[in-house]
C-alpha cells in the first residue's frame, strides 16, 4: 500500500503508468472496435492517414486497416513481451533462488549453465531457436524467454546469498523454524521484490526482440504484430513511409512507458530500502 | 552457584575462518561452563571471538573442534527436528533490534513465530501468550498490531527480548544486546533482563565489549583475548583483582569502575 503511494508520488512512474495504462487499454480493445481479421483486406490499399473517416491511420499495400493493424499488434506485443517475461523470471528466479539456498556444486553447476546462455547475444538465441524449431506462438515465447532469463537467475541468487546472512534469518533458526519455512516465509519475500523490478527491463527488451524477430519473418505468420508492420511496410518505404513509421511509434511509445514504469517502480521500492 | 551440576558446559571449541586468502583464528580451544540462573559476562575487544563463540552455542555456525552439553545433553550432535526441538531452551539477542526481524514482521507476528512452532496452544491462546509477552518486558499491548520499523530501538530490542522468552527458555545468549541502545534505554533494558532472571531463574550468557555493562549484571566474568578465554572467576574478583594482561587493560580503561 505504502508502496504504491510511493510510486504515485514519482512523476517517471506516473507518466509511465498512464502510457501503459493507454497502450493496455488500446490492445484490450482491439477486439471491440475490429471485430474483423486484422489480415483480411478492408479497403482501397495504401489510403494515406487522416484521408478517410473509415481508415484514420490508412490502409497499407494489399487495402488492410493500419489503424486495426496497429491495435491487435499491441495486443500481440505486449502479450509476447509480457508472456516471455513471465517465463524468463519464473524460471531465472527459481535457478538462481535454488542455486543460492544450495550452494557447492549445484550452485557452480546452474552458475556455468548461466553463463553459457549469458555469453549469447539473447537476439541471436531467440533467432537461432525459432529457426530450428519453427515460428509459432509458444516458440517465439520461449525463444526470447530464453536469452532473458539469466538477469532474473544471477539477481535472484545473488540476493538470496546476501539475504541468508542477514541476522532475521539467524533470528528464525534459533526460534526453531524450519529450514523450508525459513527459505519461503523470511528469505524469499524480500529476496525477490528487486527481482520482480527487472521485470519491466526484461518486458521492454521482450517487446523489441519480438518485433524483431517478427520483422525478420520469423514470427507467428498468423498475428500481426509492430515488426511485421514495419517489414511490409519495408516494401514502400519511399512512397508509404506511414506504413512503418505509424508502427514503430507504437514501439517506442511501449518500450518509454514500460522504462519509466520500472524507473518509478525502482525509485519506490529504493526509498522502502532506506527507511527499513 | 558452586556444587551444581552446570547448565551448559563448553570444551576446547575452536573455530578458524578463512578470510582473504588467509586464516583467521577466532576461537583457539575456548572451555567454560555456566549454571542455571546465572548469568556469565563474556568480555573482550573487539575481533577476541566472542560473537563466534555465541553463534556456536545457537548452532548458527559449527565449531571446527569442542563440544558443548546442554543440560546433559551434547548439543552439537543435535540435528533436525531434535535440534529445533532443543532450540525452545536456548535463545537469543542480537546487537541490531532492527536487523534481527524480518523487515515486513509486525510485532504481534514475531512473537507469533516461536508460539507457534514450540507451542502446542491454538490462536487465541496465542494472542492471549502475545499480551503477557508483551506485558512481561514493559510494552504496551496494544503494541502488537504495529510494524517492527515503526517502533522505537528500545522498544523493539524489548520486543527481540520478549520474542526469546516465549519457548521459556533456560538460557539466553545477549550478544552485545544493549550496545547499540541509547545510554537511558540501555539502564532500562538491563534493568528489565535483572527482573526477567529473579522471576524465572533463567541464565545470561552475556556478551559485551563494555566491561560497565557486563559489570552491572554479571554474576561471573570471564575475559576473551584472541579466541582464548583468559580468566574467568567471580564478577567482584575480576574486577578487583584482574590477573590477565587483557583484564588489566580492559578494567584499567573504565574509570571508576569499581564504585
Ligand atoms: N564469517 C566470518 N568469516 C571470516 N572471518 C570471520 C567471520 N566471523 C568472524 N570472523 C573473524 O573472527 C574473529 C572473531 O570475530 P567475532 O567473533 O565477531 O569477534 P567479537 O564478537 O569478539 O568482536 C575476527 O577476526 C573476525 O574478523
Ligand atoms: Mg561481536
Amino acid at each position: 500500500m505504502t508502496l504504491l503511494i510511493r510510486f504515485l508520488r514519482s512523476p517517471e512512474g506516473v507518466a509511465g503508468l498512464v502510457l501503459l495504462g493507454l497502450l493496455i487499454s488500446v490492445a484490450l480493445l482491439a477486439s471491440v472496435f475490429f471485430p474483423r481479421d486484422p489480415l483480411s483486406i478492408a479497403g482501397p490499399a495504401l489510403l494515406p492517414p487522416f484521408q478517410d473517416r473509415a481508415f484514420p491511420l490508412g490502409t497499407d499495400r494489399l487495402g488492410r486497416d493500419v489503424l486495426a493493424g496497429l491495435m491487435h499488434g499491441a495486443r500481440a506485443s505486449l502479450a509476447v513481451g509480457i508472456a516471455a517475461t513471465l517465463v524468463a523470471m519464473v524460471v531465472g528466479a527459481l535457478v538462481g533462488t535454488i542455486a543460492g539456498f544450495a550452494g557447492g556444486i549445484v550452485d557452480e553447476a546452474l552458475m556455468r549453465i548461466v553463463d553459457a546462455f549469458q555469453i549469447v547475444p539473447g537476439f541471436l538465441l531467440a533467432l537461432a531457436f525459432v529457426s530450428v524449431v519453427g515460428a509459432s506462438l509458444l516458440v517465439v515465447i520461449l525463444a526470447i524467454a530464453l536469452g532473458a532469463w539469466t538477469g532474473p537467475a544471477r539477481l535472484a541468487r545473488a540476493e538470496v546469498l546476501s539475504i541468508r546472512e542477514r541476522d532475521y534469518v539467524a533470528a528464525a533458526r534459533v526460534i526453531g523454524m524450519h529450514p523450508l519455512e525459513i527459505a519461503i516465509r523470511e528469505v524469499l519475500p524480500n529476496a525477490l521484490p528487486p527481482v520482480l523490478a527487472l521485470g519491466s527491463v526484461i518486458v521492454a527488451g521482450a517487446v523489441l526482440t519480438e518485433a524483431a524477430l517478427s520483422f525478420l519473418g520469423l514470427g507467428d505468420p498468423n498475428l500481426v504484430t509492430w515488426g511485421s508492420m514495419i517489414a511490409e511496410g519495408r516494401n514502400v518505404l519511399r512512397t508509404a513511409p506511414f506504413l512503418s513509421i505509424i508502427p514503430g511509434i507504437g514501439l517506442v511509445l511501449t518500450v518509454l512507458g514500460i522504462y519509466l514504469f520500472s524507473e518509478g517502480l525502482g525509485e519506490a521500492l529504493a526509498r522502502r530500502r532506506i527507511r527499513a | 552457584m558452586m556444587g551444581m551440576t552446570p547448565l551448559l558446559v563448553a570444551a576446547d571449541l575452536s573455530k578458524t575462518f578463512a578470510k582473504g586468502g588467509g586464516r583467521v583464528v577466532a576461537l583457539d580451544h575456548a572451555s567454560f561452563d555456566i549454571a542455571a540462573g546465572e548469568t556469565l559476562g563474556l568480555v573482550g575487544p573487539s575481533g577476541s571471538g566472542k560473537s563466534t563463540l555465541a553463534r556456536i552455542l545457537l548452532r548458527l555456525i559449527e565449531p571446527d573442534g569442542g563440544s558443548v552439553r546442554f543440560a546433559g545433553v551434547d548439543l552439537l550432535a543435535l540435528k533436525g527436528a531434535r535440534l529445533r526441538a532443543m532450540r525452545a531452551r536456548i535463545q537469543m539477542v542480537f546487537q541490531e533490534p532492527l536487523a534481527a526481524f524480518n523487515p515486513r514482521a509486525t510485532v504481534a507476528g514475531a512473537l507469533d513465530d516461536p508460539l507457534r512452532i514450540h507451542g502446542r496452544m491454538d490462536r487465541h491462546g496465542r494472542k492471549t501468550a502475545i499480551a503477557g509477552l508483551l506485558e512481561r518486558v514493559g510494552l504496551d499491548a496494544s503494541l502488537a498490531g504495529r510494524a517492527i520499523h515503526e517502533i522505537s530501538g528500545g522498544q523493539r530490542q524489548r520486543v527481540a527480548v520478549a520474542r526469546a522468552l516465549a519457548t521459556k527458555p533456560d538460557l539466553i545468549v545477549l550478544d552485545e544486546a544493549v550496545s547499540a541502545l541509547d545510554m537511558s534505554v540501555r539502564g532500562q533494558v538491563l534493568q528489565l533482563l535483572v527482573d526477567l532472571q529473579r522471576e524465572d531463574g533463567i541464565a545470561y550468557i552475556f556478551v559485551s565489549h563494555d566491561l560497565a555493562v557486563v559489570r552491572a549484571v554479571a554474576h561471573r566474568i570471564a575475559i576473551m583475548e584472541a579466541g582464548r578465554i583468559v580468566e574467568i572467576g567471580p564478577a567482584q574478583e575480576v574486577i578487583e583483582n584482574p590477573r590477565s594482561a587483557t583484564g588489566k587493560a580492559l578494567i584499567s580503561a573504565v574509570p571508576r569502575l569499581r564504585l
